[in-house]
Order: structure tokens, then sequence, then C-alpha cells
């Protein structure tokens, strides 16, 4: 168990989940806005709720745009979170933070694809990595978007729902997965532990 | 679930750490303590409840204002199902999704058949208040769909609490205009009612309540029983 957490707190997001989540597992977090606080973690996480272009804008507002590219430490997207690390979405034209590069665009509905896309999926390990420690190949995750990005080099887990697409994706120092770990019963808890303990 | 008021809240959680444990893989709470009388209501549950479960929840009921809305979501629930108030002002469901996005907001819809078309009823809490809404329901469906609705409760009435099965023939025409996902509720009795209604009424989820309360069926041996139908479900 190592350190401090910080969560990057977007404004309106509800995430009493994650907070409980951290909880259950012995971890407290604090959750900011403010820049030495979050610098001085040694974890961060980056959820988030709601659409990407009002989450880009909470983020300007909070001038931290730039400070998340910068940041060194291991952070961990969630969900919506996991989107703003990448160039950009099709979510009211959004553009993101960059990190990773790619677009999210929106799933199309279809029969056997209700969207948005809220369920559990099991997620194919595509490369290992110390945040599968422990958890099966094709474990089920739960999912809630409308918005996904496609498969790249730095996909490390997919989904298939009509079709594949970013489950989690791993970049230098930054950790992201499209799923709520936090909602995902116990391998959703073993995927959190496994950023708190085998991240450095 | 049901419950009644908040003098039962250790049963809640006591049920709601049950039905994670079985496998349940999401709970719906159906807040009836948040009565038509306007008093104010204690939702500190809510946030006992978010502290236990590690699987998505939704609270319905009570649900007038962005306020309510809010504080649920605040507590801790993932989605808030609204029913009687959209029907009374849907524009409710369009400020819902503008302020907490479609992936919070579900429209639960009471129907029933009568004279040849399934029809939406309100107020179906209390049997002296229910009645019928003057909608047709695949109208309502495809409304609360535009208006951003993200998921769907069906509880098709004519089937509630007498445990013969979804019903499938309501389900199936509502599937057909339904792009949001489908959670079937009403009927269910035995696990082969849960296939039928995954593989004929191609429901994104099945909702049920007594057979789980009195145990007649336990769930993991119903999902046991799903895989063996090729219905893809988390074990």
């Amino acid at each position: 168990m190592s350190g401090s957490l910080a969560i990057i707190d977007g404004g309106g997001a509800n995430i009493a989940s994650l907070t409980f989540a951290l909880q259950r597992l012995g971890v407290t977090a604090q959750l900011t806005t403010d820049k030495s606080a979050i610098a001085a973690a040694d974890k961060v996480i980056l959820p988030g709720v709601g659409a990407a272009a009002d989450a880009m804008t909470r983020l300007q507002h909070a001038d931290l745009c730039q400070f998340i590219r910068d940041l060194k430490q291991p952070v961990l997207g969630i969900c919506l979170g996991m989107q703003l690390m990448f160039d950009a979405s099709e979510e009211d034209d959004a553009t993101c933070l960059g990190i990773i590069p790619g677009k999210a665009s929106r799933f199309t509905p279809a029969p056997n694809r209700p969207v948005p896309h809220m369920g559990w999926n099991k997620v194919l390990q595509k490369s290992s990595s110390p945040s599968f420690a422990g958890i099966e190949d094709n474990s089920y995750f739960y999912f809630v978007h409308s918005f996904a990005l496609p498969i790249s080099e730095a996909t490390i887990g997919s989904t298939d729902y009509g079709s594949e697409f970013t489950a989690v994706v791993e970049s230098k120092n930054f950790i992201a997965a499209q799923f709520h770990p936090e909602r995902s019963g116990a391998v959703g808890a073993k995927f959190l532990k496994n950023f708190i303990n085998n991240y450095n | 679930m049901q419950f009644r008021n908040h003098e039962v809240v250790g049963d809640i959680l006591d049920l709601a750490e049950r039905y994670r444990d079985e496998g349940a893989d999401e709970l719906v709470f159906y807040d009836i303590t948040a009565s038509p009388d306007g008093r104010t209501v204690d939702r500190e549950w809510i946030n006992r409840v978010a502290e236990i479960l590690d699987i998505p929840f939704c609270v319905a009921g009570g649900i007038r204002t962005l306020k309510d809305a809010e504080e649920i979501l605040n507590f801790g629930a993932d989605k808030i199902s609204v029913n009687s108030p959209a029907l009374a002002n849907p524009d409710l469901i369009n400020e819902l999704v503008r302020r907490f996005g479609s992936q919070c907001v579900v429209i639960g819809i009471d129907s029933r058949e009568e004279d040849d078309s399934y029809r939406v009823y309100q107020y179906t809490g209390d049997p002296d208040k229910t009645k019928h809404s003057g909608r047709i329901t695949a109208d309502w469906v495809k409304e609360v769909q535009e208006r951003g609705a993200g998921e769907i409760v069906l509880n098709c009435m004519n089937q509630d609490g007498v445990r013969n099965g979804y019903d499938l023939k309501q389900l199936s025409e509502i599937r057909a205009v339904c792009d949001v996902p489908l959670i079937a509720s009403g009927g269910a009795g035995e696990m082969q009612h849960f296939a039928d209604v995954f593989t004929v009424a191609c429901a994104d989820g099945g909702l049920a309540a007594s057979v789980f309360h009195k145990a007649i069926i336990e769930i993991d041996d119903l999902k046991r029983f799903l895989q063996t139908q090729n219905v893809e479900i988390r074990i």
C-alpha cells in the first residue's frame, strides 16, 4: 500500500461511489483542484461523469490542462476521465488533453446494440500489465458510455460491443479504463488495488 | 426491492449486501417513503447503501425536481428512475438529462393492454389513484428517448405479481422502437422466464423482486442456467 492519492475534482461529477470503493480498500483520497496538493500526491485519479466539452471547460477554468499533461506520477483515468486523456471527442467536438493519440466517436445504435452502452461486458487482455495482475482474462466489468475509443497502440484491454473498442489503455504513467472499476464488483476492486499497489 | 420506510434501513443494508454477494448485476430501490404528501424525505440511507455496494444501483420514486435527483446522485446512486412525474411534466426528462447526462436518467413505464393497444398508466403506487395517462406506450417510449432518457424500465402490469412470465409480446413490440437499454419488469416466476426475456424479447435486463426476496430463485443458479441457454452473463 503506497502513499497519498488525489482525485481531481472535475466539479459536478458524482464521485461518492469512487471514494467509497477506495475506502473499502483502506485508501483515503483527497478530492481537489489544488495544484500543489495534486503535485504532492503519489498517485492521481481523473474521474469523469458528464459531457467531454463541459469537463474540459472545467479543467481549463481550474488551469489544469497543461498541469495534468505534465504529471509524472501514475495517473488513472476512469470513464470520461479516460476519454479526456485522448486528443479529442466527437461529443460536442471537444478538444481533449492530447496525452494519448486518438479520438472518441459515438456508438451508432443497432439491433443488439442499444446506446448508451450500460452493462457488464468482458474485457480481453491484449497485453500483460500490472493493471491486470490477479484478474482473469475476459472478466466482466461495468460500462456506462455512449462514446468510445478505437483500438490503438496504447490499448491493453478491449471490449466487443458490436465492434471492438478500447477498454483499458496504458501510455507511460497514464493508465485509464472506459469501465467503472468502482462499480465492477470484486474484479473492479482488484483493478483499483492494482493501480494503488503496482505502480510507482 | 421495495421497502416501507426508513425504520427498515438495517434490512435494506442486509438485503443490499445479500444480493451483492449472490451476484446481482444491479439493484433498484423503490423509495416509497417519498410519498406524494410532500414531506421531507430522509435519503441518508442511499449514502449507506453506496458505502457497501460495489455494483451499480438505481433509486426510483419521489423524484420530481432536479434537486431531488441531485441529492440522490450525490449520496452515491448511479441512476435515478422517474415515472409519474415525467408523465406530468415531460420537460423534467430534458432537464435531468442536461444536468446529469443520459446515463443517469431511467424512465419507468407502467403499461397495460387495453382496447388492443398498450397504454401507459400513472400513479400505480396507489391503487385508488392509478389512472390511464392518455398515452400509448410505444409513443411514450419514443418520446422519452427523444428527450434523452438513457434507459427504459417497462413494467408490464398485466403480468405484475402473477409470476407467469414476462410479457414477451409487449416487450418485443417495444424493443422494436427502443434504441436505449430496455429492462423488462413484471411476471418473472421461473428461470425459463428470464431466458425467454433475453432470447425472445431481446431485453437488456430482467428485473424481478418477489422471486429473489422469497428465495424462489437463487441468483447464482439463475445465472448458471442462463449460461446454458447461451445468454451472455457475468457469473
